[in-house]
């Protein structure tokens, strides 16, 4: 098959449809190896795009290469948990043993070896991805044997199988991942419940806005979503049922439907609990997102699934499969008339904007992960301006638990603002790093004993856009009220330097501002500078100030979520663990940036001087 | 309001300034003396240590440093530090050594590059190689403004800053006021 | 109770129609709200975040937030005057503006605008970024050194002249930048024109016709003879042909 070829194959299996860019990009990449400049024009033309928007979309995403990549292309995942597992090292080895400079290509092309932000392994890393397969638990020994493949140029599809395998780790097991849940139950649950009030209005409902004839219910299920109070699994907390009823309400216009959209993104490094809800627990998700179709009147459902976890997407596919034989998924489901709803998987491509639901919907149109303005919000004018209601993957498994118990019975866990129960993701310095689900309420210091941490130093809960919790404070609370979190829990013992971690944090945020608007894209930078810059033994007290002024402009003036929180991990550690960036500071009151000295290496070199004059001391000679 | 005093400043001591051009033109220092007759004025109120106008080598104590010019070599980076040591208030004067200025626009290139094009390349000064003498300067890989290696206090920006923006800054100084700058003063170009 | 269609913006009422923005309303009341991204003609791009102010207490963009009836909102408070003054100094050090150089000054709006902030200096430390200049067009040279990401090239291109020239990609500040619609990259291989609408939006010195170099000399430029705050009713003189 020539390139041609393969290309317009692609395209004709997505129908030449613009809005499934970033899938066609993927899938002509996974065969071509890049993107080449001839191959984005053809897909323009294919779709009927202008070019300047195809290659703005594939410039935008980080697993895309428009540049020629290695035929291995090796990323290590970076999050602070991989750099204390010692992957840094490993990476060093790596790049030693194959002659080779991070984030280049080797002069044959056969391999490119670079870091990429928390590929969700924390449990288990050093974690890494080869040709975007993740594989866990990196040693020394297996590092050997890999660059010895890649030498040899084994196809990766031969690899060693264990390599790629990825354990569940489950430590603690509550109502999410100990249930013995049977497909279909929860919908069988949800339909047999409606009163006849609600039938009633729903085909009333459906007679006015195209909602299907025949079906009881909805608005009972919407009922039963209000009495289990369940909030938002993703971080914000907000009222799932607010969200759906919104949605259900927001007018339609001619032709469109209502979406549902499962956010499995899982970028915010240190969380992993969606992965292994996917991987176990596929049902559990697709019934809650069925069921949320069937309450707010959906037809179509997407699940955004970070292009991380590429090695999910057929086993999802298959549950997906296995769904539509058994009558719940597809036309009519559960022999309901008018009930029609379906799935389809779209994969990202390494950027954690895309978890913002405005920017993944931009990304499911086939467009850069640009979070949009709002008003007006996706429950109104969602995905292709259609009324959408996003939730990530713990809301919808949640949302099957309420549909097949009863809100009643869910809201009987947890705390009175915080029903239900919440999966953390541990990881970091303890014992057994793996998935905890505790009733909501449980107290950080409760989650350190049952994860075997000892002389812990701190907590990073929720993620770098999270809080950083210091030993004082163990005794806060999992819930709404007190730590709200999506469900990273990062443990740091006494060893550990939290300004190194603050440091990785800022990386990561320099790393994925999506650049939109000029307080995050410009100020992540800087903080990344300035962090760097005490790293080095540069820093001064005004340093610090520039810190804090940064955060107040990026957290007030930003466009998402991510700008405005980026600083959150500095202002945490410097308000916290003041002494850890004091330790590294000049005393003067300003140093520059930079080495002086080595500013004038090259100068030394190319007149071969090396006299006093020819050198400059770094601290002012105050 | 019409029962003026009078304001003429109590001169018990005259403010000491120096000057300097780093990797700049003079241009700042021409405008500079644009102010004309009201030199005569500042020339009352101030003493000037260190500058190209006098022939003061090296700075003393001062209560002002005026300082044109980005750092482009090792020399620059020493007459800086110099000054910041002994001026109380150091004032980059100029686009140059506010944001690097013209000298700034080889910061794309390769310093190696810069110099082998300059010196190694017969149409230019080929035949002469990179000099060597411990006498010159080192030049920086990059040109940097002055904020970067020291603390700077007050900017006056300008290619060149006009002559009444130098006489505002001065004045608004000698009053004791935070200079500022209004429309027509403040210029980038 | 009759519903009284004005807001406070800084102590001083201004009214509005349903559906206005702060920024829409503000201009039509002739009262500053320093911008850069959004244009008078165009719906809001939100991007570069110079419209900030606090509506009822809470940080937003002017440009896009919606007036309401009752709101108190603040724009020229020391607070926020000095968040933008930061802001425009992003603007100066992740960029390369030298203004003694370029053919925009006098007339261009980051510039102005940061003569009305007062911004003495970029304060932090430059990125030189290493941008390219794209001079393959026959009538219209491009230097990108001086983007600010305001998108409104992409809108005019596409809304108005049809053409798509222009498309924003790339993520973060190393690679965000303006792509354009050719294989090449190249603007002559586009059917760009000096007639377009986007040939003359650019607020910066990117889009600039070629052989009019100083045309007007500096010093009797728009920004030279009134400061940005006091031409708030003035319409915007778009480069023309
Ligand atoms: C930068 C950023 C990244 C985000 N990443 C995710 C993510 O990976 N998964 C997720 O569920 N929500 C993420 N969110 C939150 C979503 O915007 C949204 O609030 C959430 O998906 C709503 O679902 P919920 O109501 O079920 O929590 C992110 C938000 C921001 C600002
Ligand atoms: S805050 Fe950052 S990620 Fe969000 S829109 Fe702005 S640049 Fe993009
Ligand atoms: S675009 Fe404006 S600010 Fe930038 S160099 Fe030109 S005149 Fe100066
Ligand atoms: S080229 Fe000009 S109009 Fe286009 S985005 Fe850049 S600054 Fe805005
Ligand atoms: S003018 Fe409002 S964000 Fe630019």
């Amino acid at each position: 098959m020539t390139e041609t070829d393969t290309i317009d194959a692609v395209l004709d299996r997505h129908r030449r449809d613009g809005t499934r860019l970033v899938q066609i990009l993927r899938e002509i990449q996974e065969q071509l190896n890049w993107l080449s400049p001839a191959t984005l024009t053809r897909v323009a033309e294919g779709i009927g795009w202008p070019r300047a928007m195809v290659s703005g979309t594939a410039s935008f995403y980080s697993f895309f290469h428009t540049r020629p990549r290695g035929k291995y292309c090796v990323l290590w995942s970076d999050n602070i948990t991989d750099r204390m597992l010692g992957n840094a090292e490993l990476m060093d080895a790596m790049c030693k043993k194959l002659w080779l400079e991070p984030g280049r290509v080797s002069e044959d092309g056969l391999v490119s070896v670079n870091t990429t932000s928390c590929t969700g392994m924390c449990d288990q890393g050093p974690a890494l991805l080869v040709n975007y397969r993740a594989v866990t638990g990196m040693t020394t020994a297996r590092l050997g044997e890999m660059v010895g493949l890649i030498r040899e140029q084994k196809p990766v599809a031969e690899w060693p199988a264990e390599w790629f395998k990825v354990e569940d780790n489950v430590r603690r097991a509550g109502i999410l991942l100990g249930g013995d849940f049977v497909p279909g139950s929860a919908l069988k649950a949800a339909l047999s419940r409606a009163t006849a009030y609600a039938t009633e209005a729903s085909n009333f409902r459906s007679v006015k806005e195209s909602l299907p004839a025949g079906m009881a219910g909805p608005l009972t299920m919407l009922d039963e979503m209000g009495k289990s109070r369940l909030r938002g699994r993703g971080g914000a907390g907000f009222s799932t049922r607010m969200k759906w009823e919104a949605c259900r309400n927001a007018p339609l216009k001619a032709g469109h439907t209502r979406i549902v959209v499962c956010n499995a993104d899982e970028g915010e490094p240190g969380t992993f609990k969606d992965r292994v809800l996917l991987t176990s627990h596929a049902d559990l998700v697709a019934e809650g997102m069925t069921v949320a179709a069937y309450a707010i009147g959906a037809t179509r459902g997407f699940i955004y699934l970070r292009g991380e976890y590429r090695y999910l997407l057929e086993p999802l596919e298959h549950a997906l499969a296995r769904r539509r034989e058994a009558g719940l998924l597809g036309r009519s489901i559960l022999g309901t008339q008018g009930f029609d709803f379906d799935i389809e998987i779209h994969l990202g491509a390494g950027a954690y904007v895309c978890g913002e639901e405005s920017a993944l919907i931009e990304s499911l149109e086939g467009k850069p992960g640009r979070p949009r303005i709002r008003p007006p919000f996706p429950v109104t004018n969602g995905y292709l301006d259609q009324p959408t209601v996003v939730n990530n993957v713990e809301t919808f498994a949640s949302a099957a638990l309420v549909a097949l118990h009863g809100g009643e019975w869910f809201a009987a866990h947890g705390t009175e603002k915080s029903s239900g129960s919440k999966i953390l993701s541990v990881s970091g310095d303890c014992e057994r790093p793996g998935l905890y689900e505790y009733p909501f309420g449980v107290t950080v210091r409760q989650v350190l004993e049952d994860c075997g941490a000892t002389d812990t130093q701190a907590v990073q809960i929720s993620g770098p856009s999270g809080i950083c919790v210091a030993a004082e404070e163990f005794g806060r609370r999992i819930a709404f009220e007190d730590l709200a979190t999506a469900g990273a829990f990062m443990v740091f013992d006494e060893s550990r330097d939290m300004f190194g971690v603050a440091r990785n944090f800022a990386h990561f945020f320099a790393h994925e501002s999506c650049g939109f608007c000029t307080p995050c894209r410009v100020g992540t930078t800087l903080v990344r500078n300035l962090m760097d810059k005490i790293a080095r033994g540069h820093g001064s007290p005004y340093d610090i100030n520039e810190l804090f002024k940064l955060h107040r402009v990026m957290q007030g003036a930003s466009h998402c979520g991510l700008g405005n929180s980026a600083c959150n991990p500095v202002f945490d550690t410097l308000n916290k663990f003041r002494p850890a960036y004091e330790r590294r500071l000049k005393s003067l009151d300003y140093e520059p940036a930079f080495d002086l000295d080595a500013a004038l290496s090259q100068a030394r070199q190319m007149t071969g001087r090396d006299d006093a004059a020819a050198h400059l001391t770094n601290e002012a000679e105050a | 309001m019409n029962a003026p005093m009078n304001t003429a400043p109590v001169a018990a001591k005259k403010l000491k300034v120096a000057t300097t051009s780093l990797a700049g033109c003079f241009g700042c220092h021409m405008s500079f003396l644009d102010i004309d007759e009201r030199i005569l004025k500042l020339l009352e109120l101030v003493e000037f240590d260190r500058s190209p106008l006098t022939d003061i080598k090296h700075c003393g104590p001062c209560d002002l440093g005026l300082i044109e010019g980005g750092l482009c070599n090792a020399e620059n980076v020493h007459v800086l530090r110099e000054f910041r040591k002994n001026c109380k208030i150091l004032v980059a004067v100029g686009a140059c050594a506010i944001n690097g200025g013209l000298p700034a626009q080889r910061n794309h290139l390769d310093l190696r590059d810069v110099l082998e094009e300059v010196y190694q390349t017969e149409y230019l000064l080929g035949r002469a190689g990179i000099p060597n003498d411990p006498e010159l300067p080192l030049p920086l890989d990059k040109v940097h403004p002055i904020h970067e290696v020291v603390k700077v206090d007050y900017f006056l920006p300008g290619c060149p800053p006009p002559a009444d923006a130098f006489w505002k800054l001065l004045t608004d100084l000698l009053a004791g006021r935070t200079p500022t700058l209004g429309h027509g003063l403040l210029h980038y170009d | 109770m009759t519903t009284d269609l004005t807001f406070q913006l800084d102590g001083e009422d201004i009214a509005f129609t349903p559906g206005q923005t702060i920024m829409q309303a503000a201009k039509a009341a002739g009262v500053y709200i320093p911008h850069l991204c959004w244009h008078p003609d165009f719906p809001a791009h939100g991007s570069c975040k110079l419209c900030t102010v606090k509506a009822n207490g809470r940080f937003g963009s002017g440009c896009t937030m919606e007036a309401q009836a009752g709101m108190v909102v603040e724009n020229r408070t020391a607070e926020l005057d000095d968040k933008r003054r930061t802001l425009l100094q992003m603007f100066f050090v992740e960029g390369n503006h030298f203004c003694p150089s370029c053919e925009k000054s006098g007339d261009c709006t980051l510039q102005a605008t940061a003569y009305e902030l007062k911004m003495m200096s970029p304060h932090f430390d430059m990125f030189y970024p290493d941008r390219p200049v794209d001079a393959s067009h026959p009538d219209v040279l491009l230097d990108f050194n001086r983007c600010i990401m305001c998108s409104l090239c992409v809108t005019a291109s596409r809304d108005v002249d049809k053409k798509n020239v222009f498309a924003m990609g790339g993520r973060g500040i190393l690679g965000r930048r303006i792509h354009i619609n050719s294989e090449s990259g190249k603007l002559a291989d586009t059917d760009f024109a000096l007639t377009d609408r986007a040939a003359g939006i650019c607020p910066v010195g990117v889009i600039l016709p070629k052989r009019k170099g100083f045309a007007v000399p500096i010093g009797e430029r728009r920004y030279d003879k009134a400061p940005i705050n006091e031409q708030v009713k003035e319409p915007l003189k778009e480069a023309t042909p």
